[in-house]
């Protein structure tokens, strides 16, 4: 995977999916159109000051509520490279993992980050580097059995691999 | 020595018929049941048919649900079910249901015996955790792992770790299920049970209906379980009965299995509950509110809430008397079998006289889809589970949660209140029996 170097736009705990896209929008499954509406209801300007890598940091619990997939394609689609936070929702967490938004757990890095700060990430090493605040954290390793999903492209072509053989 | 093992850990053995596993286990399970809606189905299919596969493993093991935007809302909508009944028909899919026989389909699909004890389940909606009322182990996934499950016919999980939830004690009056889980939710925060089993247990359980069951299991998720388990017994097996063709696998929690907590709580101190905007966990009794909280719409159905038992403690607190002129009551029957058996009883009349609105089952108001949208500035009381942001409309707007019985007083009150205010005596609380 590769480096990743933006800046960052900090959220706090529990950020539902309604926040994240409301459902009004989840009559469509289009990833451009559903961007446009990231994060509306909190910062309904969110969407047009994201520029392309930027990173989202947030506190506990990212992404509770439903099981909408709409809202990591959202994020993603808006530009988003990477979530940092304190925990995931279950749900949201296999669903970022399965369509390719890279999400990493790190209680202390989602604390002391700020929006703005710039980060540059090594997803190899489990790295996080602040580089406004002159910091490094490191994330836990992911079990080897996801990291064979992620090498793979993600759920479904891992799963075309073993369903081919 | 056989080791033992939780309610959750027992399931998930059984199915890959093994004498134990434990929390942390990467495990790959076959599923008993997937299910999507008219939101989740049309990206799964997507997912689907990117894929070059034409072939679903089980068509039987599919249930499509059309209950979120339906009646179709818009023509966006209209569009995505057309994906999905095309793509029903395509495959076979017999458990495809949209129109007259279409209800919400957490309470569509216990009520048509789909779901059963020992079963997995994986469904593309969150409030999927509602069938661990049947001591199933059915969890909310994205549509990415329900179109991957589609192929295989498999799952992965990690085998999570148990909370233990134990209730004891004598309930107050009009107290039910709903007060119990949001008083929980209440106690252990939005993430109290994030990646985690939850059973819920004791002798309170036991009494309950299994409405009530069906409410507290479907609000796990609102503390971030993975599943909400609860024991089959004579009840479920009473319920299950006729509706459920294939064989049972009831199963027990071993007496002595690890627990990563164990909570109790003694129902007797739980009091007819408000969660308040913007979380599920924000509870206060309603007895104890310092001000009057005076409200726009009163909403009574959803998953969670949208059974003939909650109808039934409405239509007991709305017989004769009117909402409030400042009220919308909108009441939703989950199915169209609720609906039909409401009418029987004469629930729905009630409801008519008492000036409240009848909504064909739907979604609909819950997550802000239609049939009930709230305006900027607006409150809204509703017996459903979420209460975020702009969850029933304008992001200004705001959503109290709470049982049917607070509800229907306070349709009629036009203000939070208990049915004690507008007269109703508690004694002639004896649906549950």
């Amino acid at each position: 995977m590769e480096k990743i170097k933006g800046k960052t736009w900090k959220f706090g705990d529990n950020i539902d999916t309604d926040v994240i896209i409301p459902a009004r929008y989840l009559n469509t499954t289009d990833p451009e159109e559903l961007a446009k509406h990231c994060m509306e209801d909190v910062d309904p300007e969110f969407s047009k000051k994201v520029k392309k890598g930027d990173i989202l940091v947030a506190g506990k619990n990212f992404g509770c509520g439903s099981s909408r997939e709409h809202a990591p394609i959202a994020i993603k689609a808006c530009g988003i490279a990477c979530i940092i936070a304190e925990s995931f929702a279950r749900i949201f967490y296999r669903n970022a993992f399965n369509t390719g938004l890279l999400i990493l757990e790190c209680p202390e890095a989602s604390k002391e980050i700020d929006t703005g700060d710039e980060l540059e990430i090594i997803p190899e090493e489990g790295k996080i580097i602040n580089l406004t605040k002159n910091k490094t954290y490191f994330i836990k390793p992911l079990p080897s059995f996801m990291k064979e999903i992620l090498e793979d492209g993600g759920l479904i072509p891992h799963i075309i691999k073993k369903y081919k053989k | 020595m056989k080791a033992s093992m939780t309610l959750a850990e027992k399931i998930l053995a059984n199915k890959l018929g093994k004498s134990y596993i434990e929390p942390g286990e990467l495990i790959e399970v076959p599923v008993d049941l997937t299910l999507a809606n008219d939101i989740t189905a049309p990206l799964a299919i997507k997912i689907f048919e990117s894929t070059g596969i034409t072939k679903i493993f089980d068509p039987q093991k599919v249930v499509l649900v059309m209950d979120h935007f339906t009646p179709n809302k818009d023509i966006k909508a209209a569009e995505q079910v057309k994906i999905c009944r095309e793509f029903a028909k395509k495959h076979k899919i017999f458990h495809y249901y949209e129109g007259g026989n279409c209800g919400i389909e957490h309470v569509l699909i216990p009520e048509l015996g789909l779901v059963g004890p020992g079963d997995i389940v994986i469904g593309a909606d969150s409030h999927t955790c509602t069938y661990g009322a049947l001591g199933a182990f059915a969890t909310g996934v994205g549509s990415t792992d329900l179109a991957a499950c589609w192929i295989t016919g498999k799952i992965w999980f990690k085998v999570p770790e148990t909370i233990k939830f134990i209730y004891y004690g004598n309930l107050k009056p009009w107290v039910t299920g709903k007060d119990i889980i949001l008083y929980t939710i209440g106690d252990i925060g939005v993430d109290g049970a994030l990646y985690k089993a939850m059973e819920f247990t004791g002798e309170v359980i036991k009494k309950l209906s299994m409405a009530e069951r069906f409410t507290i299991s479907n609000m796990a998720i609102e503390a971030g379980g993975k599943v909400g388990l609860i024991e089959p017994d004579k009840k479920t097996l009473n319920y299950l009965k006729n509706r459920f063709k294939r064989n049972l696998t009831s199963l027990k929690a071993d007496k002595k299995a690890k627990y990563a907590d164990i909570k109790e709580y003694n129902v007797s101190k739980i009091d007819l509950v408000v969660a308040f905007p913007h979380l599920p966990s924000n509870v206060v009794a309603v007895r104890e509110l310092s001000q009057k909280i005076y409200i726009d719409q009163v909403v009574i159905g959803s998953c969670t809430n949208g059974r003939l038992e909650d109808l039934a403690i409405a239509a007991k607190i709305l017989k004769g008397k009117k909402v409030n002129s400042n009220v919308r009551c909108i009441i939703i029957p989950a199915t169209p079998n609720i609906y039909y058996q409401a009418l029987k009883k004469g629930y729905i009349r009630t409801f008519i006289e008492a000036g409240a609105i009848i909504s064909p089952p739907t979604c609909g108001p819950c997550l802000g889809g239609h049939m009930g949208i709230l305006a900027k500035g607006e409150k809204a009381l509703s017996t459903t589970n979420r209460n975020f942001i702009g969850r029933m409309g304008h992001p200004e707007s705001e959503v109290y949660l709470t049982g049917p019985a607070v509800a229907a007083a306070s349709a009629v009150l036009g203000y939070i209140g208990i049915p004690e205010e507008i007269g109703v005596k508690p004694e002639e609380q004896n649906w549950r029996k």
